[in-house]
């Protein structure tokens, strides 16, 4: 099991590698100077702008910038931000709080809607609740999570009244009052996010449900009289349920990225809408950091994925080929 | 693998390679899109303060934005530029993946090993930032270099298409794999076929049907991450009525126009949709011996 580990770890070092070259260059080789908003201050003189260009370390050769900024990234050094002059250690700080708890309560609602809806479904295929089911999740998966935000606005807030469309940060939670304020913000953006990592992962479920629903081991509880309830519990769902968790591990980034719409749709001040104001004012440090964090996390995740699938199928380190039976 | 998994049964004898209704729609869209800008009686650029944020009725089918332009012509010409970002990046991520796919699948060893790697990597990139950071990066350079109108539209198809090469990659190489040790091949080697041939004459029919799969599904997703793009505010300049941008614009006035938004996200709705049924009829019925893969390898990045 150590050495599976092991050699999943090392395997994603040359990716992560790859990624930061990539990130590297791209921001390097685009047009532009850095230091161009000071050529047009009088206050700053060309002297003073290359000293700031030698202290920066921008004189240096592209390889060498490369290995300081993926050092400095290391030991969490991730630079100032050009317009607010606050690290970006620290802006990414005030801001993750809120991207957790929105993306955490969004995957965590989806998780159960995608299991019951799954499991519901796949017990009898082509029955009128499986189509609704997959007709409904078809029809999520085919809405871009933008436009089930407007859609949402437009019900909830606009129509009824229910909901505000804007997510305040300041609003503490002190009392019940506030609890209550909390959750009625958060609601839509929450349900935006489940929503579509629901319309992915009930129909993973309900397929996986099916891949082990006839399988010879399945017949055989059956012919010796295990009751329904413990063949679907005990039997085919631990069995689904494995390509499911390392699904549900992948899925992590891809939330985190739809975190980017959703904030931005209802005004969430978390790392996604840091992302897009970050783009809109030029703000590379900003912007480079958090792409560069959210491609650790896509590693990260596919390793754990991978770790977890050799954990949960012996089969699979050892090496052999993985069938249906 | 698929996280949008297919239908379970296998499609019955009399079943259509394609569903009727959702080809029909598409196709209709796509027509409209293409004839609609031509017909309808007020372009889309026509600015009348007088007619400003009109519901929809017999004179604005769709109703009015609030500049007073007419919505029914904004959402046909936003068609074109979004249906034809999805088809352009469906072609350069089609055409780039199954190069990649060919050579690593038939040259294997080193070649193979270092082209899937690199697939590997464009997968575990973010897709949705690493497009904002570049349209943030190249946007201007793109647009003196193709001038306002084709430079946006370049960019975003390019980008989009070189971030979603690698499911085509990674099944026609698996094809390629197969295909090579067949006995027909082997014997077209002996008897001295070129490896362009083997490669045009065996591989390619054989990958033909993975490959039409993946690409109709991969219009659906690059038409999803234009309206993203242009709906975060970082696709197309604000002249340019892409059915993202058009939402973009509609979200300050959900409460005095929802038709604003209604329209645009209606036509993009039933543009993704068709297209994903499309891809999974077209699964079903060409490819129905593909089981469900048990290995989650990596979600398809869709926002």
């Amino acid at each position: 099991m150590l050495t599976y580990l092991l050699r999943r770890a090392l395997v994603s070092i040359p990716t992560l590698i790859i990624i930061s070259i990539v990130l590297f260059t791209i921001v390097t080789l685009a047009p532009g100077d850095p230091l161009a908003e000071f050529a047009l201050n009088p206050a700053v003189s060309a002297e003073t702008r290359e000293q700031l260009r030698v202290a920066l370390g921008l004189d240096q050769p592209l390889p060498i910038r490369y290995v300081r900024w993926v050092t400095a990234f290391l030991r969490g050094q991730m630079g100032y931000s050009f317009t607010s002059q606050m690290p970006v250690r620290t802006l990414l700080a005030q801001r993750l709080g809120t991207t957790l708890w929105i993306v955490g309560a969004g995957y965590g609602v989806s998780l159960v809607l995608s299991l019951v809806l799954g499991v519901l479904s796949a017990l009898k295929p082509g029955s009128l609740f499986d189509r609704a089911a997959t007709t409904w999740a078809l029809s999520w998966f085919s809405t871009p999570t933008f436009l089930t935000g407007i859609l949402f606005i437009l019900v909830f807030s606009v129509k009824l009244r229910w909901l505000p469309s804007i997510y305040t940060s300041t609003l503490e939670v002190a009392d019940p009052a506030g609890l209550a304020a909390l959750l009625r913000q958060s609601a839509m953006p929450v349900a935006v996010l489940a929503l579509f990592q629901t319309a992915t992962l009930m129909r993973f479920v309900r397929s996986a449900i099916l891949d082990q629903a006839h399988q010879e081991y399945v017949r055989a509880a059956r012919a010796r009289g295990i009751r329904e309830f413990f063949i679907v519990s005990r039997h085919i769902l631990r069995n689904a349920l494995v390509p499911v968790i390392t699904l549900v591990a992948l899925g992590i980034p891809t939330i985190f990225t739809g975190a980017i719409v959703t904030e931005q749709i209802f005004r969430v001040p978390g790392i996604g809408s840091l992302l897009v104001r970050a783009i809109e004012t030029s703000d590379t440090p900003v912007v480079m950091a958090i792409t560069f964090l959210y491609a650790i996390l896509v590693v990260l995740c596919n390793l754990v994925a991978d770790v977890l699938y050799g954990l949960l199928d012996p089969r699979v380190r050892l090496g052999e080929p993985v069938g249906t039976g | 693998m698929r996280p949008h998994a297919r239908s379970q049964r296998p499609p019955g004898p009399r079943q259509l390679p394609l569903p009727l209704v959702s080809t029909t729609l598409f196709l209709f869209i796509v027509l409209s899109t293409l004839v609609g800008p031509l017909v309808v009686a007020h372009p889309p650029g026509t600015i009348d303060f007088s007619q400003a944020t009109r519901p929809p009725g017999w004179e604005h089918p769709f109703g009015t934005n609030d500049l007073g332009q007419d919505m029914l012509a904004r959402v046909l010409v936003g068609g074109r530029v979004s249906i034809g970002v999805g088809l352009g990046a469906m072609v350069i991520s089609t055409v780039l993946g199954t190069a990649v796919g060919v050579v690593a699948g038939f040259a294997g060893g080193l070649p193979d090993a270092l082209l899937m790697r690199l697939a590997d990597a464009f997968l575990a990139l973010p897709h949705l930032p690493l497009l904002l950071l570049t349209m943030m990066l190249f946007r201007d350079p793109a647009t003196s270099l193709f001038g306002p109108e084709y430079g946006p539209f370049a960019l975003v198809t390019l980008v989009i298409g070189g971030l979603s090469w690698m499911t085509v990659a990674r099944l026609v190489r698996a094809t390629a794999l197969t295909v090579r040790e067949m006995e027909f091949v082997v014997a077209a080697r002996a008897l001295g076929a070129s490896p362009i041939r083997l490669i045009r004459v065996h591989v390619l029919p054989h990958v033909l049907s993975p490959v039409i799969v993946a690409a109709t599904l991969s219009v659906s997703s690059a038409i999803v991450m234009e309206s993203t793009l242009s709906f975060l505010g970082l696709g197309f300049p604000p002249d340019t009525p892409t059915w993202g941008r058009l939402l973009y614009h509609a979200r300050d006035f959900l409460d005095i126009a929802p038709h604003m938004a209604l329209f645009p996200g209606l036509a993009l709705f039933l543009t993704v949709l068709s297209l994903t049924s499309m891809g999974d009829r077209l699964q079903a019925t060409l490819e129905p011996r593909r089981v469900p893969n048990h290995r989650p390898t990596k979600v398809v990045e869709h926002s």
